[in-house]
């Protein structure tokens, strides 16, 4: 037993964070986070000379890491430093390229950007709902809010190829792309296929696409745990400093229990975290990962509206850096499966 | 990053397991998986097997007789012992007596009263509440006033656990009543047979008898039963408090207690189904599975920082809070399975009585409710709160 970060983990932890810390502090987040295309281009250049795309994917993908810690080591400091660069994206396509055996350097390298689109209007969680269809290797339907598909070059679909399941590659300068930004900021787009032109990448797709969510998922949890140990940092900075009634507000007992149960329920939210990691590419994977969803989910809502109830009315304004935490806590259950779908995930191992 | 236990450990897991296997009492394991009561031969019992084998100190360095085990292999042992639905160790002797005495107490001391906890001859007991004094405990009034070479006592305690069974008993009393109540504080041992004490019985919510009141007239008790300094007494129970916490999650009881949960929800019928079938009652136990998914690894975290760094700081006490409620969820949801069936009392006619259904039925609502103890006990879990928001928080 041993929850030690390796010495190679501790590194790109501590240089990602630095390095987050330094150029991407909240005023420059905030110009960039909301505007199109809602991310820093140059800097999106510089966290991949840092080599963090590299960590997302295994050796013999051209990486140097992939497995389920390098994932969370990375989006654990994401989370901390709210970043919205498209990195999910790049991760859940690193894992489909894997599984199809293509070249991957220019996603790793970050000279193409790539977006996964899987989710729909009608279906936006499951695989079972998806409608867009490929007829001869021309795709129709429509994907969205597809993250990171404001700015991306390719998109990697899943499609219905016949009773299978099929992932395609579209040129973003073949595909129909609106773009829009999101409340939690970073960007988003809803596509629109209509005989568009696509390259297969995988046929009978349903393994590879699950394996990738769920290293979606999982990156998700730990983005969160990050964003809500910042969270928690501003809301004890707050408590400690604000004053009402003469004495900082951290004295009244009616926050200080509540305070306790934030720190509670994220340290829960770290543990699951950790479980679903050691779990990626083992038999009970999904299973794990479903079980961290859902933990993660409901703890990073609860900490998101008590952090805002405990700053009171200046948690309301834009100005605030905990409005932006907290919109990113709540709004991040709305990726790729929120709390009742993993809930009902994990019941559905019940069954006798 | 590793989850797993090294191959030491296993090979250690598989001992304990198969030592379970082979000298724990079938009667004994059916009545803790019922959550029947047990008497005080049944404990005897138990220490008594684990004794011979060196293991029911589990605590305590080989020096004084213990196992000398690791945070881990602790954690192992009590993993197992609860999955295999070993009696509780009654931990008045093992788990707090004997760190104070191992940690405060005099040579003499040690000699003395160690092996005597070890092999039974004593049975000890704790006068720590009162009436007047619960979550608040340092405003305690129980007198011990120095006379010649005895301290003479005069007060009540409460809540005093399994005192029925007890011949002994240590205290906190009060030795100086001005300055700062946490200064006046002393902690020392009592002879139950000595004049002057009276034990009485306090019946429970279900019906049960666990605690007594324990009143004191005029004791007499020889100084020598002092342990540490006088006025020492606040420094021993903060050490007890946050001594041996790492099994305060009981993730082995609520692992055990799922287990049954599942058995018994495939096992009752709604609607012609399974009750587990319902969404409504599986989405119930997902959540709570969840939870303790979770509790198991936090455990696990804090284990290895107390084997790593030492004692577990005050981040126990989120043990405590979480491991409690996960518990009593899990008694709830166990009652509401039943629905009526849960509410007939449990007698000994019941018991039993395959007419009137499964023995691990009949005690659901009994231990639902015995069960709210557990986030009251042992410090509730609005003084751990407290705890964490000083030295955790530090508000």
């Amino acid at each position: 037993m041993d929850f030690s970060l390796t010495e190679d983990r501790r590194m790109l932890s501590d240089s990602l964070s630095r390095f987050l810390a330094d150029k991407y502090a909240m005023d420059h987040r905030g110009k960039v986070a909301y505007d199109a295309p809602f991310h820093d281009v140059a800097l999106w250049g510089e966290m991949a000379e840092l080599g963090v795309l590299y960590a997302l994917a295994p050796e013999d993908a051209g990486g140097f890491g992939g497995a389920g810690f390098d994932v969370t080591t990375v989006f654990e400091a994401l989370g901390r430093g709210l970043c919205p660069e498209p990195v999910l994206g790049a991760l859940m396509a690193s894992k489909l390229l894997a599984a199809a055996g293509a070249d991957q350097a220019a996603l790793l390298d970050g000279s193409r950007r790539y977006a996964v689109a899987i989710g729909e209007l009608d279906a936006p969680y499951d695989l079972e709902g998806i409608e867009t269809a490929v007829t001869d290797g021309k795709l129709a339907g429509r994907k969205s809010v597809v993250y990171g598909g404001n700015d991306a070059d390719v998109f990697l679909i899943a499609a219905r190829s016949g009773d299978r399941l099929a992932v395609y590659e579209v040129a973003a300068s073949d595909a129909q792309v609106t773009g829009y930004g999101l409340i939690d900021g970073g960007g988003a787009a809803e596509l629109f296929l209509d005989a568009t032109p696509g390259t297969l990448l995988l046929d009978n797709a349903e393994a590879a696409l699950t394996d990738a969510l769920d290293a979606g998922r999982l990156a998700l949890c730990a983005e969160a745990v990050g964003a809500m140990d910042a969270t928690n940092e501003i809301l004890l900075d707050y408590l400690r400093t604000r004053k009402q009634f003469g004495v900082a507000i951290g004295k009244f007992q009616a926050l200080q229990h509540r305070a306790v149960d934030v720190v509670t329920e994220i340290e829960q939210a770290r543990s699951i975290t950790i479980l679903a990691a050691s779990r990626i590419g083992e038999a009970d994977q999904s299973r794990a990962v479903s079980m961290a969803k859902t933990l993660v989910g409901r703890a990073a809502r609860l900490v998101a509206e008590e952090a805002i109830q405990m700053h009171g009315g200046i948690a309301m304004t834009w100005e605030a850096a905990v409005s932006h935490y907290a919109k990113r806590l709540v709004m991040i259950d709305a990726q790729l499966g929120d709390v009742d779908f993993h809930l009902e995930r994990v019941m559905a191992g019940y069954a006798a | 990053m590793d989850l797993s236990f090294t191959d030491e450990e296993i090979a250690f897991r598989d001992e304990v397991r198969a030592f379970l296997e082979e000298n724990l009492p079938k009667d004994l394991s059916e009545k803790v998986r019922i959550g029947g009561e047990l008497d005080k031969d049944d404990m005897d019992r138990w220490h008594a097997i684990l004794n011979a084998k060196g293991w029911l100190a589990s605590g305590w360095p080989v020096e004084f007789g213990g196992p000398g085990w690791s945070p881990v292999e602790k954690h192992i042992f009590e993993e197992e012992a609860a999955r295999a639905n070993a009696p509780r160790i009654v931990p008045f002797g093992l788990a707090m007596l004997g760190p104070v005495l191992q940690k405060f107490g005099s040579k003499d001391q040690q000699d003395e009263i160690l092996p005597r906890i070890l092999d039974g001859r004593d049975w000890w007991c704790q006068g720590y509440s009162e009436p007047g004094a619960g979550s608040d405990l340092a405003s305690l009034k129980t007198r011990a006033v120095r006379d010649g070479d005895h301290y003479v006592i005069n007060g009540q305690k409460t809540w005093t656990t399994l005192g029925q069974f007890a011949n002994k008993i240590f205290c906190l009393v009060r030795t100086k009543t001005d300055g700062k109540p946490q200064e006046g504080i002393s902690f020392i041992l009592v002879d139950l047979d000595t004049p002057g004490i009276e034990m009485r019985p306090i019946k429970l919510i279900e019906g049960g008898y666990e605690v007594n009141e324990v009143f004191f007239t005029d004791v007499r008790v020889p100084v020598e039963n002092l342990v540490g300094e006088e006025n020492q007494g606040w420094t021993i129970a903060k050490f007890l408090l946050t001594h041996e916490r790492t099994n305060i999650a009981g993730v082995g009881f609520s692992m055990k207690a799922l287990e049954e949960l599942k058995a018994q929800a495939r096992r009752i019928k709604r609607g012609g189904k399974p009750l587990l079938d319902s969404p409504l009652f599986a989405a119930r136990v997902a959540d709570v599975e969840i939870e303790l998914e979770a509790m198991k690894i936090t455990n696990l975290r804090m284990l290895y920082r107390a084997q790593t760094q030492g004692q577990p700081g005050p981040e126990t006490s989120i043990l405590k809070i979480k491991g409690t409620v996960i518990r009593q969820t899990l008694n709830d949801l166990s009652r509401r399975a039943l629905g009526p069936a849960a509410a007939p009392f449990p007698s000994e006619e019941m018991f039993g009585n395959a007419a009137l259904g499964e023995p691990e039925d009949v005690y659901a609502a009994a231990k639902y409710f015995n069960n709210r103890k557990l986030s009251i006990f042992g410090g509730s879990n609005e003084i751990q709160r407290n705890i964490l928001t000083k030295a955790m928080l530090e508000l």
